[in-house]
């Protein structure tokens, strides 16, 4: 197939408009599936983790997850939705080796939540409000391997296996409106959209959301209209987009593509593509003439689910705070400068900071330990700073600097203690013996010690020269392992001099 | 004695009596209908497969009896079970080729309850595929014949379970009825046949035909008889989410009110103007007329009741029923279970299943399916199936309204008595209309009885009385329809069935025992 | 409206996956045409005002808890399959993408 004709991504927004749209699926992380009680978990031998519900044997019928329904309206409502006073499940009917039912159980003209707005916040600071269409519950399909081809696709392969392992996982899919005056920061603003919605998610405690591993999935939808005309463009839906990154690029892509097209005269396919991460480019998928005749009816086997309005409010009362509105909050909480902020952000170390300010600490010493020596040792390891200590020890750490117990060096040394899984800070204090000494009869020993060593410094000193006692001071702390205070020494250094 | 012959001429609550008190055992009782199955089942195939497992069965129950263990009051009585129900131990084809064979790896939930109750399944009858049908005539191994005339249909779709009990091969079987297919056979071959309330009997494990429509109920003899079955099949389900948690009356104890006397005093019977009316065969007619003056002579008033809407029934019937069907069996389509068909040079997973569903399903199954998928179509759901459903409201409507002014409504179960196999089989629409005084039950989700209420003078064929009563109305079936049989029965000096001819060369002592 | 054409039958064939012959198409063109009309009067009663009924017993929020229950092994999940090799099953190309 020709390689696709791309328009230079300035030129394209010049003469042209982008409207976009995002379909993100997410899987819920209830113990047991949405319509069956198999567990919900990832992996496991293929086709043992199926009920006759979820190989859609004859006679078997589903049942509605309870915990599915709170988890989705929670989720409703931190997307900003109003709930469905009723909401109703529906078939959608199509056939496919990985629907088991050849019918998908999910929800049509009455989701379980609609009409929301999320605000998404851009690397440069802008936010935008990106307006939620609906969101609703539907039930996931089995995994298919392709085999015999030369990619593991569908094109060329000589036969397929069918693992049903999946069928059933609950889903909830979000819908947006179209996307309007993104402009220039269209790809970025996908790519931080779906990054957003992990964050809700993972907030709220409802999904895993790793794109990795399936749990969030994301398909694109991008049109292009001339400026200043009304009618949207044709719109095409790009699959297949695995992670933030792709989002941005397929979205790019897809820009280029049709401006290219648009430009030359051409028309745009409405179609659904395939991105492929490998070459940076979307294909065409195979058209579906009848795919939009779904014959979508309500559910026969399933009853409305009607929230009652108290577990509406109960869920909205527990819901955690919006990143957006989170962010704002900390960053004039903590008096942060708008970079110093923005460094926090995007080293991903939000969550560190907040918790280690909550078990006591100041936030500009804990953005000092994070991003500093942290982040230091977690970038020599290769792993993530959260990963090697937790902000309950920093926040300890933390404390025994600013109580005098250890000085910012010694507290270095504790952290590597601590990393290495010596125990907590203190523990680490006590092994090693790290301690600030603080007693004054054992620095005035070590001093006496050292002014009778170097009588000429002495001499200096009580001649009023004192920066030489910057030798003593060297001499005692080198005596005490560099547990002891400088400061302290110097003046107890300054007072035995002239005794 | 153990008579063998007599047997099966015995109802389930004489075998409950008789077994209780250790006058017979439960292999006896079951050889003897695998017997009576062995003669006659060639003539009426009523069955497609006989349990290897039935005489073991009865042999662990008989054990546990004489061991002291209590048992339940139908322990040990043989049941024949429709093929649209899911058992673990036997094939399970819905009479559809495109089953043929097939296994579930698991019960449905009322085989499991009547495995639990001791019971000892006889086999898998026949059906009309898919459960579309009235006559069995559409079954993918060939029809069952109805024991008052081989030549005639059963009924349908559960013309198997109807045949099993008409013809003595069981005491009771389970049947399924979507639009009559339990109540449409028991007129035609002068058995009982129960449609319980929408929700009350769990539809898990029954492979479902019209998931709004669908429910299993009772097959037997006697109304007694389908009432002491139909107590061990009702009852919450889990895993079906249209099944009711309501608690149950004893549907034992309303029978036998029934058949204490006096219960159809000042009782309000309702006659629905819009079924029993043209189209109905003449001796249909007389009977029902007789079986009014019956119950009236009785105490009950006979109140006329129109129900508009029920005009309307079975064109939404016929829109509601091959809409959902279209979707339910879409699984069928050789991937998981069930057969498989290659087009001749292979072809994709798309071409073969279309190569399956065309040699798997029948012509009627394929007509519904079509017409389901019309139904349904981007641009005919409103005109259609919104339409349909629309008027599902106005029959509930109807009903509610009636049962303000009656206890219980009445009509032929059937407009005529078993016509001749190959009568209708070209006339899907004629076909439709044996359904027409059954259909409304099922729209409504109410429950229906068919009680046998005599022989058709022209023909000598057997015709059925139906009870219709408010959803959750199923106990006043049973006080009703056992008063009303015991009514007939006792100006008739005997039981409808014993008019049946006999079927079996060797069947001699059938006529000199005083059969049921 | 109520009349069904032969495309439109060959057009619902494909959607139900049933391959049906040339001969099937033409009988079912014309009994459905039948049936068709005569069904279509539920529309004279079914107007604005009546609202539709999809549960005869009306039912709402029906669940279950979020508690495991059993599952099949994978022998009995396979015990029907036409084509397997062991843990999946097995069927030919497929022609179209997914959904």
């Amino acid at each position: 197939m020709a390689k696709a004709d791309l328009m230079d991504y300035e030129k394209a927004l010049e003469q042209f408009e982008v409207v976009l749209g995002f379909e993100v699926h997410v899987e819920l992380a209830t113990k047991t599936k949405m319509f069956s009680d198999a567990p919900n978990f990832f992996g496991g031998e293929p086709n043992t983790n199926v009920t006759p519900v979820d190989l859609g044997l004859p006679g078997s019928l589903p049942v509605v997850n309870e915990q599915a329904v709170r988890y989705s309206i929670s989720l409703g409502l931190a997307l900003g939705c109003s709930i469905a006073e009723s909401s109703r499940f529906a078939r959608k009917n199509y056939f496919y080796p990985d629907n088991p039912k050849n019918y998908q159980v999910s929800q049509f003209d009455e989701p379980i939540a609609f009409e929301g707005e999320v605000e998404v916040e851009l690397p440069d600071g802008t936010i935008f409000a990106i307006p939620i269409e609906r969101a609703h519950m539907e039930e996931d399909a089995g995994k298919l391997t392709h085999v015999g081809g030369s990619t593991g696709r569908i094109q060329g392969a000589e036969y397929s296996l069918v693992d049903y392992n999946r069928a059933g996982i609950p889903l909830v899919e979000i819908v947006t409106k179209p996307i309007i005056g993104a402009g220039a920061k269209g790809p970025e603003l996908g790519a931080a959209y779906v990054s957003t919605i992990r964050d809700i998610v993972r907030a709220l405690g409802v999904s895993e959301a790793r794109m990795e591993r399936g749990n969030l999935r994301c398909d694109a939808n991008v049109s292009l209209r001339p400026h200043g005309q009304e009618k949207l463009g044709t719109r095409t839906e790009t699959k297949n987009v695995n992670s933030f990154r792709s989002v941005e690029r397929a979205v790019r892509y897809e820009i280029q593509r049709q401006a290219a097209i648009l430009a030359a005269g051409g028309t745009i396919t409405q179609e659904t593509r395939h991105w492929h991460e490998d070459t940076g480019r979307t294909s065409a998928g195979r058209p579906k003439s009848d795919a939009d005749d779904y014959r979508y009816f309500p559910e026969p086997d399933l009853l409305p689910v009607v929230p009652p309005r108290e577990l509406v409010e109960e869920l909205r009362l527990a819901l955690p705070e919006a990143p957006v509105a989170q962010r704002r909050r900390l960053k004039s909480e903590w008096g942060f400068a708008d970079l110093e902020f923005q460094d926090v952000v995007n080293s991903g170390l939000l969550t560190e900071l907040v918790e280690t300010v909550a078990a006591g600490a100041s936030p500009q010493a804990a953005r000092k330990w994070w991003t500093g020596e942290i982040a230091r040792l977690a970038n020599a390891q290769g792993v993530e700073a959260s990963s090697l200590v937790s902000p309950m020890h920093v926040s300890e750490l933390i404390a025994l600097v600013e109580s005098g117990d250890l000085t910012d060096r010694l507290a270095r040394q504790v952290l590597e203690g601590v990393v290495a899984g010596e125990g907590s800070p203190s523990e680490v204090v006590e092994a090693r013996g790290l301690k600030v000494v603080s007693d004054d009869g054992a620095l005035i020993a070590a001093i006496d010690e050292a002014l009778a060593s170097q009588p000429d410094v002495l001499a200096k000193i009580r001649d009023g020269k004192v920066q030489a006692a910057g030798a003593v001071i060297g001499a005692v702390m080198k005596a005490m392992k560099g547990q002891a205070d400088a400061a302290r020494v110097r003046e107890l250094v300054l007072e035995r001099a002239q005794a | 004695m153990t008579d063998t012959t007599s047997l099966v001429h015995l109802s389930a609550a004489e075998l409950s009596t008789r077994l209780a008190a250790g006058d017979v055992s439960s292999v006896d009782v079951t050889r003897a209908h695998l017997d009576r199955i062995e003669a006659v089942d060639g003539d009426v195939h009523a069955f497609l497969h006989v349990s290897a497992a039935a005489l073991d069965t009865a042999a662990d129950v008989d054990r546990r009896r004489a061991a002291g263990e209590a048992l339940g009051p139908l322990a040990g009585v043989p049941i024949a079970i429709k093929d649209v129900l899911c058992t673990i131990d036997m094939p399970s084809t819905s009479g559809s080729k495109i089953l043929e064979g097939w296994v579930p790896p698991y019960d449905a939930t009322v085989v499991a309850k009547l495995r639990a109750a001791d019971l000892v399944p006889l086999g898998k009858t026949n059906m009309d595929e898919f459960a579309m049908g009235s006559s069995t005539e559409f079954s993918a191994y060939g029809p069952t014949h109805n024991p008052w005339s081989l030549d005639r249909i059963p009924g349908g779709s559960g013309g198997g379970s109807a045949a099993a009990v008409a013809a003595f091969e069981a005491p009771l079987a389970l049947g399924s009825d979507t639009g009559g297919s339990i109540r449409q056979p028991g007129a035609v071959t002068g058995t009982v046949g129960v449609k319980p309330t929408y929700g009350s009997v769990s539809r898990y494990g029954a492979i479902a035909l019209a998931s709004s429509l669908d429910q299993v109920g009772p097959v037997s003899r006697t109304v007694l008889d389908s009432a002491m079955l139909h107590d061990v099949i009702t009852g919450h389900d889990p895993r079906d989410s249209t099944s009711l948690r309501d608690a149950w009356p004893s549907f034992t104890e309303a029978a036998r009110t029934g058949l204490a006397g006096g219960a159809l005093k000042g009782v309000r019977v309702g006659v629905v103007r819009e079924l029993n009316g043209e189209g109905f065969q003449a001796g249909v007619k007389a009977r029902f007329a007789e079986a009014l003056e019956l119950m009236s002579a009785a105490g009950a008033e006979i109140v006329e009741i129109s129900a508009p809407s029920f005009e309307h029934a079975i064109s939404a019937y016929y829109l509601i029923l091959p809409a959902e069907a279209s979707s339910n069996l879409a699984k069928f389509d050789s991937v998981r279970f069930g057969l498989r068909v290659v087009p001749e040079g292979g072809g994709t997973v798309e071409d073969v299943m279309a190569a399956t569903r065309e040699a798997g399903f029948g012509p009627e199954v394929k007509r519904r399916i079509i017409l389901g998928t019309y139904a349904l179509s981007a641009g005919y759901y409103d005109a259609y199936y919104g339409s349909a459903q629309k008027v599902r409201t106005l029959v509930q409507r109807d009903f509610a309204a009636a049962f303000d002014q009656v206890d219980v409504l009445v009509s032929p179960s059937a407009p005529t008595t078993a016509f001749r196999l190959g009568e209708k089989i070209d006339d899907p629409l004629a076909m439709y209309l044996n359904d027409i005084t059954t259909i409304p039950a099922n729209l409504a989700g109410i429950p229906g009885i068919t009680v046998p209420m005599g022989l058709a003078e022209e023909d000598g064929l057997p015709t059925g009385l139906q009870f219709m009563a408010p959803a959750r109305g199923d106990a006043r079936l049973y006080t009703y329809g056992a008063a009303l049989e015991q009514l007939l029965e006792q100006g008739w000096g005997h039981t409808l069935i014993s008019r049946a001819p006999d079927l079996s060369a060797t069947e001699q002592t059938a006529a000199t025992e005083g059969v049921i | 409206m109520s009349e069904i054409t032969r495309e439109q039958v060959q057009h619902l064939a494909g959607l139900a996956r049933i391959a049906l012959t040339e001969a099937e198409i033409d009988t079912m063109t014309a009994e459905l045409g039948h049936i068709v009309d005569s069904v279509a009067k539920v529309r004279e009663v079914a107007t604005d005002d009546v609202p539709a009924t999809s549960h005869p017993i009306p039912l709402e929020n029906v669940f279950r808890p979020d508690v495991v229950g059993q599952t099949l092994t994978a022998e009995q999940a396979l015990s029907g399959a036409p084509d397997h090799d062991g843990s999946r099953f097995r069927v030919s190309a497929i022609l179209g993408e997914e959904q």
